[in-house]
């Protein structure tokens, strides 16, 4: 047994979990870019204000950790996560600029038991991240390992 | 030199390698992906992965570190016509696998593959090129593929 609140059985299709709400500073998106994606527009504000991007952008690789942080605080750390084995898909939908207030939010789409590993499931969710303008940053679908609330 | 000569197309052209140190996974992990396994040695050692592994937000965005750093693996001076072609934003990716876990003390070589590249309509003097990017481990073994795309700016050519 597990004393985390998420095990396999706690996921529902079709259910929809609020991830909270992120405020991206400039300082954040600069030291991301420094070690992993140095390209001006992710580390200057006028070279992004002249990129298509238009202002100081995070990197579509840092909007994804992003979302990840938001995805464990909001419910992941509390479940009997095992990891996953891959993303189906993420779309950059929108830059992420200084300043933008990030809500996540995450759907269930599927869940089904393990057939190789027995007390194991894996859950399909879609997550998003929305800006204050109410537009869709980040959209990204992925399957994690649960286990199975006897078998954790 | 031509476009495909220029981003190199259908060859897996080496961008570079990364070591996951357990100091760099664990600050990695700290800051973006805290779960017990990339954060703590004794639990990762009871999880599935078997022991202290990199995010694989981490293994992926080391690819990008390793791409950006090589000028993105394309064939460096540009002699065709206009001006040399500017890399720009991504739409995204898809097909992301993580085919095994990246432990403590691997280090990974990455690639790049041009696939393809066409005209984007929407936006005169720009392109599509899609990517595919990979990553293998000192054993050899696949540990990170994933298909993308970038736009690129190449003038009016």
């Amino acid at each position: 047994m597990t004393g985390k609140k998420w095990a396999f059985e706690d996921f529902a299709e079709g259910q929809s979990l609020d991830l909270g709400e992120k405020v991206v500073n400039a300082k954040e998106i600069i030291e991301f870019a420094r070690e992993f994606d140095p390209q001006p527009m992710h580390l200057d504000v006028e070279a992004g204000k002249a990129s298509l991007l238009g202002g100081l952008s995070a990197s579509g690789w840092h909007t994804c950790c992003m979302f990840m942080r938001m995805l464990c605080d909001g419910f992941l750390l509390d479940s009997t996560s095992q990891g996953a084995f891959g993303i189906d898909h993420v779309k950059w939908r929108k830059p992420v600029l200084a300043g933008d207030r990030l809500r996540g939010r995450v759907t269930v789409m599927a869940k089904r038991g393990s057939k190789s590993r027995p007390g194991v499931g894996l859950v399909t969710i879609r997550g998003e991240l929305i800006n204050q303008r109410g537009e869709h940053a980040l959209e990204m679908q992925n399957t994690g390992m649960f286990l199975a609330r006897e078998a954790a | 030199m031509g476009l495909d000569r220029f981003f190199r197309l259908g060859e897996a052209v080496e961008i570079g390698s990364y070591e996951f140190t357990p100091e760099a996974i664990k600050a990695f992990a700290r800051k973006y992906d805290p779960q017990p396994f990339h954060v703590d040695e004794a639990a990762a050692s009871k999880s599935v992965l078997g022991g202290l592994c990199a995010s694989g937000w981490h293994t992926a965005s080391a690819w990008m570190k390793c791409n950006v750093e090589s000028g993105t693996g394309t064939d460096g001076d540009w002699d065709g016509e206009g001006s040399k072609p500017r890399f720009g934003p991504s739409p995204g990716f898809s097909n992301l696998k993580w085919l095994k876990p990246v432990h403590a003390g691997e280090t990974v070589r990455y690639t790049r593959t041009a696939i393809e590249h066409r005209a984007l309509a929407s936006r005169p003097g720009w392109r599509v090129l899609s990517l595919r990017g990979e990553g293998f481990d000192t054993s050899g073994d696949k540990v990170l593929e994933f298909d993308s795309a970038v736009l690129v700016e190449v003038g009016t050519g």
